[in-house]
C-alpha cells in the first residue's frame, strides 16, 4: 500500500510539472493554432526573471510570481503584435519564426546574464518534506501540484465561463463569422497569446528552484510540453491534464522499476503508438459543425 | 570562355603542379617543418567558448592563457615566446577534430592544450596520432587509454577512488548506491568502484544511469529513501547535477546520514547549484581552491586578478595551469632547432614541478600524472573544507580496473594474471 501511494504521489508530482509547462502551449496551440517553438524560451525567461528579481531587486520567488506572469505575458503580447500577426495565413512560417525568436532569446540571455548555470532559492517555508500517510514528499512539490491545479481551473474558467472565453471560442470556430458579429478577433488572439506566454513564464519561475537555470533549459521543456499536448488532443484543455498526469504516472513507475533512461524511451514509444492509431490525440473537443 | 571538362582538367592539373612546387612539404611529410620559427612557439588552445560545455571550458581556456601570459612575461622559454592559437570547437566532438587538424596541420602548432569531455578527446585522438602531435588533456577521466600522443594531467579512477572509497566505508557504512549520467565516464568509474567495494566487503544496492541533461529525480530519490544506502556514489554531470542536489535538498534528505560522494562536483558546480544545496556532500579530487600552499595562493590571486574576483579555480583549471608549466619545462630542455612534438614528449617524461596542489610528476611510462588525492566536504559558502590529504602522491594507473593490461612506454601490453 505504501509503495502504491508513493508511486501515485511521485507520478502526480511529475505530472503537475508537465501540466505546468504544457498549459500555456496547449492554450496557444489549441486556440490560435500557432506551433510556438519559442515556448521553451518563454519558460526560460520566467526562470531568469525569478533569478534576476532575487539577485538585483531582492524580491523572493513567491511575491515575484505576479510580476513574472505580467512581464513574460507582455513580452508574448509584443511577439504576437509585431511578428505572428503577419503570419497567421502561413502556418509553416510561424514555426520558423517562433523558432527564430527562441534562438534570439537564448543568445540574448547568454550575452546579458552570462552562460553560467544559475539557481533560484527555494522559499524557506517549503524547504522541508511533509508526510502524507507515511509517504515523505517535498513540500515544494505539493506546492507545484496545487499551483498547477489552480492555473488549470483558472484557465478552464476563462475559456468556458467568461465573455472573453465565449468570444475566443467563437473566433476559433469561425473567425470571419465572429468578426461579423462585432468581435475584435485580433485583440482576442493577442490577449490569448499573451496569456499563454505568461503561463509559460510562470511555469519557468515555479520549476526553477528544483532544476538548473541556463539559457538552453527551454529545449527540454518544449519537447515535454509538445508530447503532453499532442497526446492529450490539441484542442482539449481537459485532455492536456489527463495526458500530463498519465505521462507522469507512467514515467514515475517505469523509472522506479527500471530507470529514467528506459522510462524516457518507453514514454516516447507509447506516445508514438497512440498517435499512430489516434492521430487526433486521446481527447477531442466536441465542436458543432 | 566556356568551361569544358577537358579545359577544367588541364587547368586544375597545372594548378596542382604549381602548388606542389610552391609547397613541397605537403608532399614530403614533416621534412622541413619549422616548429619554432622566428623565436615563437605556437601552441593550440582548444576549449569550447560556445555550446553546452562552454560554461566550464571557458575557465580552462582562461587558466591556460593565464599560464602562457605568465611564462611570456617572465621571459618565455629560452628567450622564445609562446604564441597561443585559440580555436572554439563549440562543444561538438566533430568540430573538435576539425579544429585540431587545423591547429596541427595548418597552424603548425607544436602541441595542443584542450578538451574537457571524453567524447571530444576521443574525437581528437586519431588526429593527433596520425599527425604525430601532442595533445595535453587536463580533465579527470575514466582511464583505459594509452596513447603516445596525449599527455594526461587529470586524475584517473585509482587516484580519485583508492583512498576515497575505504574512507567512505569507514565513516558511513557498507551500503552504496550508484547514480550516474548515461555515458562512458560514469560506467568506467562505477566499474572500478565495484572492484574496490568488493575488496572491502561492501555492497551495491542499486546502480543506475539517467540520460544526459536529465532533470527529474523524483524516482531516484524515492529509491534512496526506500533502500537507505549509507553512501550515494554520484557521477552525474552537467546541469543534471544541479537538479539532483536541489531536489535532494527539497526532499529533506540528510547529507549527514546519506551523503553524496562525487568525483566531479567542483567549486564550479557548487556555484551553479548554490552552497546550501551542496553543503555536507563529499568530493574526491587532487585540488580544491581552499588548499593551503604558497603556489596555490599565488595561482588563485593571479587568476582572480586576471579574470575577475568572482571567478573560482577548480581541479580542472588547476591542471590546465600546471600542464602549461610542464610544457615550458620540457621545451626548455630542448635545443632551439630540435623542438618537435616528439622531442617534447621525450623531454616531458619524468618532469617534476610544484603545482598548486603539491609536487606533481609526469609518469615516463604512461604519460599520466602523479597527483595528490584529497577528500573534501562542501560548505554552504560555496567552498570546500579539505578533510583528508593523502600522505603521498599517487601513481596514475589508467588500467587499474583491468589487471591483465598495462600501459607502458611502448604502448598497451597484455599480461597474464
Amino acid at each position: 500500500m505504501h509503495f502504491v501511494l508513493e508511486q501515485v504521489l511521485t507520478g502526480l508530482s511529475i505530472g503537475s510539472i508537465l501540466l505546468l509547462v504544457a498549459l500555456g502551449l496547449s492554450i496557444i496551440y489549441g486556440t490560435i493554432g500557432v506551433i510556438n517553438l519559442a515556448h521553451g524560451e518563454f519558460i526560460m525567461l520566467g526562470a531568469y526573471a525569478a533569478w534576476a528579481l532575487k539577485t538585483y531587486v531582492g524580491l523572493s520567488l513567491l511575491p515575484g510570481l505576479v510580476l513574472i506572469f505580467l512581464g513574460v505575458g507582455l513580452f508574448g503580447w509584443l511577439v504576437e503584435r509585431i511578428l505572428l500577426r503577419r503570419l497567421y495565413r502561413r502556418p509553416l512560417d510561424t514555426i520558423l519564426a517562433t523558432w527564430g525568436v527562441g534562438v534570439v532569446l537564448q543568445q540574448v540571455v547568454r550575452l546579458t546574464a552570462g552562460g553560467d548555470l544559475r539557481y533560484v532559492e527555494l522559499p524557506p517555508s517549503m524547504a522541508s518534506s511533509v508526510s502524507i500517510f507515511g509517504v515523505e514528499i517535498a513540500a515544494y512539490r505539493i506546492f507545484i501540484f496545487v499551483v498547477a491545479a489552480l492555473l488549470f481551473l483558472v484557465s478552464w474558467s476563462i475559456m468556458n465561463r467568461t465573455t472573453f472565453g465565449l468570444k475566443l471560442r467563437a473566433v476559433v470556430q469561425d473567425r470571419n463569422v465572429a468578426s461579423c458579429f462585432g468581435i475584435n478577433a485580433d485583440r482576442i488572439y493577442s490577449l490569448t497569446f499573451a496569456y499563454g506566454a505568461g503561463l509559460a513564464g510562470l511555469a519557468g519561475a515555479i520549476v526553477s528552484p528544483l532544476k538548473s537555470v541556463s539559457p538552453e533549459m527551454g529545449t527540454g521543456y518544449v519537447v515535454d510540453a509538445f508530447m503532453v499536448v499532442v497526446l492529450g488532443g490539441v484542442q482539449s484543455l481537459f485532455g492536456t491534464v489527463i495526458s500530463a498526469f498519465a505521462l507522469g504516472e507512467v514515467t514515475g513507475v517505469i523509472a522506479f522499476l527500471q530507470n529514467d533512461t528506459i522510462a524516457k524511451a518507453t514514454v516516447l514509444i507509447l506516445i508514438i503508438s497512440v498517435i499512430r492509431f489516434r492521430p487526433q490525440g486521446l481527447f477531442v473537443a466536441k465542436v458543432r459543425a | 570562355m566556356k568551361l569544358t571538362r577537358r579545359r577544367f582538367l588541364q587547368t586544375s592539373a597545372g594548378g596542382g603542379a604549381f602548388l606542389a612546387g610552391a609547397m613541397p612539404h605537403i608532399w614530403s611529410k614533416n621534412s622541413d617543418l619549422v616548429w619554432a620559427a622566428g623565436g615563437e612557439i605556437k601552441v593550440g588552445v582548444l576549449f569550447s567558448l560556445t555550446g553546452t560545455t562552454a560554461i566550464i571550458e571557458e575557465s580552462l581556456n582562461k587558466a591556460t592563457i593565464l599560464a602562457i601570459e605568465e611564462i611570456n612575461a617572465a621571459g618565455g622559454i629560452n628567450g622564445m615566446k609562446i604564441v597561443p592559437v585559440i580555436e572554439d570547437p563549440a562543444s561538438d566532438p566533430a568540430t573538435f577534430a576539425e579544429k585540431a587538424r587545423k591547429l596541427v596541420a595548418g597552424d603548425k602548432c607544436v602541441s595542443v592544450f584542450g578538451s574537457y569531455t571524453s567524447a571530444s578527446r576521443k574525437a581528437v585522438l586519431p588526429v593527433v596520432e596520425k599527425q604525430k602531435n601532442l595533445y595535453w588533456y587536463p580533465t579527470l577521466y575514466e582511464g583505459r587509454e594509452c596513447s603516445k600522443n596525449v599527455i594526461y594531467t587529470g586524475a584517473v579512477p585509482n587516484q580519485q577512488q583508492d583512498e576515497f572509497i575505504p574512507w567512505l566505508i569507514k565513516n558511513f557504512g557498507k551500503k552504496f548506491s550508484m547514480i550516474g549520467s548515461n555515458y562512458i565516464y560514469p560506467k568506467e568509474e562505477n566499474n572500478y568502484c565495484r572492484k574496490l567495494l568488493e575488496k572491502y566487503g561492501a555492497e551495491v544496492v542499486n546502480e543506475e544511469y539517467v540520460p544526459l541533461g536529465h532533470s527529474e529525480f523524483s524516482s531516484v530519490i524515492n529509491k534512496f529513501r526506500q533502500q537507505q544506502p549509507n553512501v550515494i556514489f554520484s557521477t552525474v554531470v552537467g546541469d543534471s547535477v544541479v537538479a539532483l542536489h536541489r531536489q535532494y535538498k527539497a526532499a529533506g534528505l540528510d547529507p549527514a546520514k546519506m551523503p553524496m560522494a562525487s568525483l566531479t562536483t567542483s567549486e564550479n558546480e557548487i556555484a551553479a547549484m548554490g552552497g546550501e544545496a551542496a553543503a555536507g556532500h563529499f568530493t574526491s579530487a587532487p585540488y580544491f581552491e581552499v588548499h593551503k600552499s604558497p603556489e596555490n595562493e599565488k595561482f588563485v590571486a593571479a587568476y582572480k586578478k586576471r579574470w575577475g574576483a568572482d571567478k573560482v579555480t577548480h581541479f580542472v583549471s588547476e591542471a590546465c595551469y600546471f600542464q602549461t608549466y610542464m610544457f615550458k619545462q620540457a621545451v626548455g630542455k630542448i635545443g632551439k632547432g630540435d623542438i618537435t612534438p616528439n622531442t617534447i614528449r621525450e623531454a616531458v617524461k619524468g618532469v617534476e614541478m610544484i603545482a598548486p596542489q603539491g609536487k606533481v610528476r609526469l609518469d615516463g611510462e604512461n604519460l599520466h600524472t602523479w597527483l595528490w588525492p584529497k577528500i573534501a566536504q562542501a560548505k554552504s559558502n560555496g567552498q570546500f573544507e579539505i578533510i583528508v590529504q593523502s600522505k603521498e602522491w599517487l601513481k596514475p594507473d589508467p588500467y587499474a580496473a583491468y589487471p591483465n593490461q598495462v600501459c607502458t612506454e611502448k604502448g598497451l601490453v597484455e599480461k597474464k594474471v
